[in-house]
């Protein structure tokens, strides 16, 4: 907590250009990068890992005893063709300690997660995208153990007290951080906006502004500023939340956000009200959506995956969306600040606030307390596996050792320089920190129905408050 | 033993499934064997033996399940505190939850009744025609699609993109739109109507099943009963209203109620194609939505009964009509 705090007060003192520079200094470096070795062997960069691999130590693995010939099984919601990085990182552990890890992805990893807990056929590990279905998983069925001592340790040592709090229920620690994305990313393509002659927007108003601008300069109406798409199966609306989120953080500051997401305040309180105008000023705006893809109620039916890809044929000019959408972008497309897509600082609306970043992250719970299944969840939280696992790209760790030379692309080393910044005002994402029945539940169907059924503001956080569980 | 439990390669688990087949064979070997051995057994021993374990399975694994959701849905969330019938108080109240069950009633009213329509004037139609086998296939190859393979399908026929610029459609029912010179429609986003297209996704799926066994039930109507008829010079519509009709009566109640169960239970679809968005969420898929999902374990009961209650009546109606059709032989 005390941590936080001091970023609060750094970030204020700060005031705003922090960001601006540390921009800039990586566009910098993005650039040399890219020039030389950067861009071109992101496909071999898995397979450097693994020879790199070869070398890591296996001396903390010692003191859980004979464990040779024992076998781990992991449970995410990782799938292919994201998962062999992860499978190469796992590598040089089972050559180590005999240990095999057996990897198992699901699309319905949520629900099953639960499924097979109260069955009592939990996996080894499970990689958890959300703090809050921790929390349920630990209150609701007791079956996730806490991590262990070296574990612990290793979490103090190379990360942030607010990463581990994440990972902590009712006091006790559970689940040591992973892997990190950033949200507060507006995607753009720079020879777009250079061809147009637009800057990218440092504030709020600047990008309303900007906005209205592309409005004027494209009178045909088939040419709008933003593109947005917020299908997703089973969990359609999160895009819009993550919007929710931002900017709360924007116009009601970090400390009205803890209170949100702890319910501290209602659901309806006016500045919740306050943040959905003012994501509905840009998504409920007629004018400014949906580029390439139709009007306002297109954004209900569009794939998120695929929502930002009218960037590219100059149907719309900017579609926020977090760091890990990098690895949507058709193959050829070229990552960088002079490539074809780049992203921007999602810019301040308050002053006051500093610069707020939103992420969120994935956490290594385990249900079972044997000696193979710690020194895995240690291997887990070792600077070996991170900088393995990060030379396989799309992997930003929230990790002190984390070398920033393994990352493949511009967007993740931005990422984890935002990440790592004292001056920036992290805060989680507000959905995955909710109970269930919100974060995964009626935050998602509710927002759904605001864009698809034009329902309105006061009804959707009514509706929302009223599904918050009394216990 | 510990082999047998705990299989994990695929020879571990051959041998553990020949294991089982042996141990079946085993036991009704010896089952079949007692119970032919001693000359006069009494007759409810023979009925005991035959009967007792599949009640037991049954009492164990559907009834006690059952009972159990049942004392579930007075629950809260976790399971822990009594909350009498606030679940039910919540589905009865709530503006969401409410339109699931209107949802649900809609399918179960619409789905049977045109699939079972659809079935029957297509077998009627099609009944010793030459093309008789092909037209039954085309009819019938729906049933062989995975429901949610049948969604996935249906998302493509209804998909929708925007008339601007040079974006072209995708979807076939839009396409035609577009084509009529209308605009595209979001088949799957406009309530209250997106329900009446996925309905139209079932109805395509179940039509081949009605289809199949009315047309088989038309043919068992003896020759001699159309024969009679026809030399008593009644019209097509006649031979059909009273021969036809009441010759596959019990076949038509069996179909009607086996759709009514297999549409009160329907989920793939609404979930494949919406995810119960947009208002279309019905009782199964708000079920798995709030005891999966959510973690809702009394709403979620309490949804699963309500489905129990629904399927109830069906079945009760089902077991008397084939009671009477007996009685009648």
């Amino acid at each position: 907590m005390r941590n936080r705090l001091n970023r609060r007060v750094a970030a204020a003192a700060g005031a705003g250009i922090s960001i601006t520079m540390l921009l800039a200094a990586c566009g910098a470096d993005q650039i040399e990068g890219s020039g030389g070795s950067g861009g071109g062997d992101a496909s071999g960069g898995a397979g450097t890992g693994v020879d790199a691999a070869a070398e890591i130590d296996c001396a903390p693995y010692e003191e859980f005893g004979d464990i040779e010939g024992e076998e781990v099984s992991l449970y995410t919601s990782i799938l292919a063709p994201e998962d062999q990085p992860y499978i190469d990182a796992f590598q040089p552990f089972t050559e180590c300690t005999g240990v095999s890890v057996t990897y198992e992805g699901s699309s319905e990893f949520e629900a099953q997660l639960l499924v097979r807990t109260q069955a009592g056929n939990p996996p080894d590990i499970a990689l958890f995208p959300q703090p809050g279905l921790l929390q349920t998983i630990v209150r609701d069925t007791g079956t996730v153990v806490p991590a262990p001592d070296q574990v612990e340790a290793a979490v103090d040592e190379f990360y942030g007290e607010d990463w581990k709090n994440y990972g902590t229920v009712d006091g006790e620690f559970y689940a040591a951080p992973n892997s990190a994305n950033v949200k507060s990313f507006v995607w753009y393509s720079p020879s777009a906006f250079e061809e147009a002659g637009y800057e990218v927007p440092e504030t709020w108003d600047e990008m309303l502004a900007l906005s209205d601008q592309i409005v004027a300069d494209n009178p045909g109406g088939e040419i709008k500023p933003w593109c947005a798409g917020i299908e997703s199966g089973d969990a359609t609306g999160w895009t819009t939340t993550d919007w929710m989120e931002d900017v709360m953080l924007r116009t009601a500051g970090p400390d009205v956000y803890d209170q949100w997401v702890n319910h501290e305040i209602p659901f309806n309180d006016p500045a919740v009200a306050t943040a959905l105008e003012t994501v509905g000023g840009i998504l409920k705006n007629e004018e400014y959506v949906n580029g390439g893809i139709g009007g306002v109620q297109s954004i209900a039916s569009q794939a998120f995956q695929e929502a930002g890809l009218p960037i590219l044929d100059g149907s719309c000019f900017m579609h926020r969306q977090a760091s890990f959408y990098a690895a949507n972008w058709p193959d050829g497309t070229e990552v960088a600040e002079d490539g074809d897509v780049f992203a921007f600082y999602l810019p301040p609306i308050n002053e006051e606030f500093g610069n707020p970043v939103l992420g969120a992250g994935e956490f290594v719970g385990a249900f079972s307390d044997e000696p193979h299944v710690q020194a895995f969840q240690l291997y887990m939280t070792s600077e070996d596996f991170i900088n393995n696992r990060a030379a396989g790209g799309q992997f930003i760790p929230p990790h002190s050792g984390l070398d920033v030379a393994n990352l493949q692309n511009p967007i993740d080393e931005l990422s984890a320089e935002l990440l790592n910044d004292e001056e920036a005002t992290f805060r989680f994402d507000a959905s995955d920190l909710m109970p269930g029945a919100v974060g995964a539940g009626t935050f998602w169907s509710e927002m759904t129905a605001w864009i698809a059924e034009d329902k309105a503001d006061a009804e959707v956080l009514d509706a929302i408050e009223a599904s918050w569980p009394a216990s | 033993m510990d082999l047998l439990l705990s299989a994990d390669s695929t020879g571990d688990k051959l041998i553990t499934m020949v294991a089982a087949i042996i141990l079946f064979v085993a036991v009704m070997g010896v089952l079949l064997f007692a119970v032919d051995r001693p000359r006069n057994v009494p007759s409810w021993l023979v009925f005991l033996a035959f009967v007792g374990p599949a009640a037991l399975l049954l009492l164990w694994g559907l009834i006690r399940p059952a009972i159990l959701t049942i004392y579930q849905s007075f629950f809260d969330r976790r399971g822990e505190t009594f909350v009498g019938l606030d679940n039910f108080v919540a589905l009865a109240t709530s503006n969401d939850l409410r339109s699931v069950l209107v949802n649900t009633i809609i399918w179960v009213l619409i789905v049977p009744v045109a699939a079972t329509f659809l079935g029957l004037l297509y077998a009627v139609v099609v009944d010793r025609s030459p093309v008789e086998a092909l037209a039954k296939a085309l009819i019938f190859l729906p049933m062989a699609i995975s429901l949610v393979g049948a969604s996935i399908i249906w998302r493509f026929v209804y998909e929708y993109k925007a008339d601007i610029g040079d974006i072209q459609q995708i979807g076939l029912l839009n396409q035609i739109l577009v084509w009529l010179g209308q605009e595209p429609y979001q088949f799957l986003l406009n309530g209250p109507w997106n329900t009446f297209f996925l309905i139209v996704v079932f109805i395509w799926v179940q039509t081949g099943f009605a289809m199949t066994i009315l047309s088989a039930a038309i043919k068992a109507i003896p020759d001699d009963v159309t024969e009679a008829a026809r030399l008593d010079g009644v019209t097509g519509m006649q031979m059909f209203r009273h021969i036809t009709v009441p010759g596959i009566r019990p076949a038509l109640v069996v179909v009607l109620t086996t759709i009514a169960i297999g549409t009160l239970k329907v989920f793939d679809i609404v979930r494949t194609m919406t995810g119960g968005n947009y208002g279309t969420s019905v009782v199964a898929n708000e079920f798995y939505t709030q005891a999966f999902r959510q973690s809702n374990a009394g709403l979620g009961a309490a949804l699963a009964t309500i489905l129990f209650v629904l399927v109830v009546p069906i079945v009760v109606y089902n077991v008397r009509q084939m009671r009477i059709s007996e009685d009648v032989r």
